[in-house]
């Protein structure tokens, strides 16, 4: 199956954000962990709203602005533990208009 | 402020409504808490509704629910990469009323249930998010709100807080879920005019169509894949197990990968042609099942709904199971205030016994091994999809071949690519795990 290119900022451009700045709801624990001995940074990979990006120099940054709350970046992070994973404050975040 | 209510219930997605609504009902002072702008905001799903559970509560839900279409027929398809073989059950039957399910639109229909949950009494707050839970002496007695003077007291507090199950994860009630324990969804709507929507899945007006997905548009992947007709838009979606994402993976595909080669697939992507996608969701669903569900009740707490893991990933429900999860735990407290019993453990654990006497445990029980088997035999999503298709297209190619031979060719083209030992323990696996 040939693979689709993906434009998740698109994506997300259709979707309903109020979002709390400067007040990031998720953060890297250490970000040295990410970048010298995590070697698969899988969170990159599975968000599916892109929010991880791998850098040139192997390290992890996270934007959590077009954030779907979904807690995967947490959870497929087991051998770290190193997602600091909350809700946003009441009323910010993703508003899903349809659901 | 030190107000104090019988009943705190954390979230306002189906489970938390139930629960809210059914002490509500009863009298109860019932302060439900919600972080979204409004109930349904934060909440995602394919999204069939089973009647039978919502009935349960609400009877006559059908006067005025934001219903989008009842089902009338469904299509189960295996795909490979062109092609697919598929099933489809359609009923005139199903247009007779009561109907047994809709699709409807989360964000609409949790907004409606929750007007029927403050119109029985209970107090909504929304925009605010539970903290974690006000434990004394080992036992629940309050939440603690992100507002200014959040602590709020109740005798007992409903966990409906959905499958990142939080605030029992931070009281130490049970351990983060596992990545083979659930499975990573993502879908979009699709709007477009209501009577192309009719021609193009032959149907009238609020008669709707299921389509469920299986085969090589999961990669290898223990997943599926949906399409259901709303009014006048459509919902496709995909979800694979969360395990399979990780990198030792080597077939794995981003989600939103997964969903664009969906949409592309030759048989989909003429039913969605020219539609306007207007949302993009994710969303986690737990599908651990019988052996994941972690304890339910304690010291003045109770979980339902997703948070407890309820869901029964070979019927593709949840919403049904956290609606009646919702109301046992509901009619548990009623009881236990009614014969002026406190809420401990012991009094609680009434609740266990009525979610293990339905058929949400029955259920979750029937199929306890099937997560498992999936998991190790990833061939039910590859290999037999495959076999199938081209085992359909030699048989439906007509090109001077005789029968016999074509017969012959299909035969070894699964004795090929599968042991005959291997396709017998595999019909024996399928069938124990869902007998």
């Amino acid at each position: 199956m040939t693979t689709a290119a993906v434009n998740v900022e698109e994506k997300l451009f259709q979707n309903r954000y109020k979002v709390d700045h400067g007040r990031p709801h998720i953060q890297i624990r250490d970000a040295s962990i990410c970048s010298t001995q995590c070697a698969t940074r899988d969170c990159t990979y599975i968000c599916p709203a892109s929010c991880y990006k791998l850098e040139g120099n192997g390290a992890v940054t996270l934007i959590t602005d077009g954030c779907l709350e979904c807690g995967s970046c947490r959870i497929i992070c087991t051998e770290h533990t190193n997602v600091q994973w909350e809700y946003p404050r009441g009323g910010h975040g993703i508003l899903f208009k349809f659901g | 402020m030190k107000e104090r209510f019988d009943a705190i219930v954390v979230g306002a997605g189906p489970s938390g409504n139930a629960a809210a609504y059914t002490m509500a009902k009863a009298g109860l002072k019932v302060l439900q808490i919600e972080r979204g702008e409004y109930p349904g905001s934060k909440n995602v799903q394919g999204a069939i509704l089973y009647s039978d559970a919502l009935e349960k509560i609400i009877p006559d839900f059908r006067e005025d629910a934001p219903l989008e279409r009842h089902i009338i027929e469904q299509r189960m398809w295996v795909l490979d990469e062109e092609s697919f073989v598929g099933s489809h059950f359609r009923s005139d039957e199903f247009n007779r009323e009561p109907h047994n399910r809709y699709t409807i639109l989360r964000a609409q229909f949790d907004r409606w249930f929750s007007q029927k949950v403050r119109d029985a009494g209970a107090l909504l707050i929304c925009e605010t998010t539970v903290e974690h839970l006000l434990m004394d002496d080992g036992r629940v007695v309050g939440v603690r709100c992100d507002r200014v003077g959040g602590d709020v007291f109740a005798d007992v507090v409903i966990l409906a807080d959905g499958v990142n199950s939080t605030l029992a994860r931070k009281a130490g009630f049970h351990p983060e879920i596992a990545p083979r324990n659930v499975a990573l969804a993502v879908k979009e709507i699709l709007f477009l005019p209501e009577e192309t929507l009719q021609a193009r899945f032959n149907v009238g007006p609020d008669e709707g169509v299921v389509i469920e997905m299986l085969g090589k548009i999961t990669e290898g992947m223990v997943g599926t894949a949906f399409l259901y007709t709303n009014r006048d838009s459509l919902t496709i979606g995909i979800g694979c197990i969360l395990d399979d994402f990780k990198h030792r993976n080597p077939g794995r595909k981003a989600p939103y990968t997964l969903l664009e080669n969906l949409k592309k697939h030759p048989a989909v992507a003429p039913l969605i042609e020219g539609t306007e996608m207007k949302e993009y969701c994710a969303h986690l669903i737990p599908e651990g099942g019988f052996f994941s569900v972690p304890r339910i009740y304690g010291e003045g707490w109770l979980i339902v709904g997703d948070s407890g893991g309820f869901v029964n990933a070979a019927h593709r429900e949840g919403s049904n199971l956290a609606m009646t999860t919702g109301r046992l735990a509901a009619e548990t407290v009623i009881e236990a205030r009614k014969a002026g019993r406190d809420m401990s453990s012991t009094t609680l654990r009434e609740y266990k016994v009525k979610v293990d006497a339905s058929f949400v445990m029955k259920d979750l029980h029937k199929y306890r091994h099937l997560p498992e088997i999936l998991h190790r035999n990833n061939q039910f999503f590859t290999q037999y999809p495959e076999l199938v298709n081209r085992a359909a297209r030699t048989l439906f190619t007509v090109d001077g071949e005789d029968k016999a031979s074509k017969e012959q060719e299909i035969r070894s083209s699964f004795r090929s690519s599968r042991s005959l030992v291997g396709l017998m323990g595999d019909a024996y696996r399928l069938w124990r795990a869902t007998r």
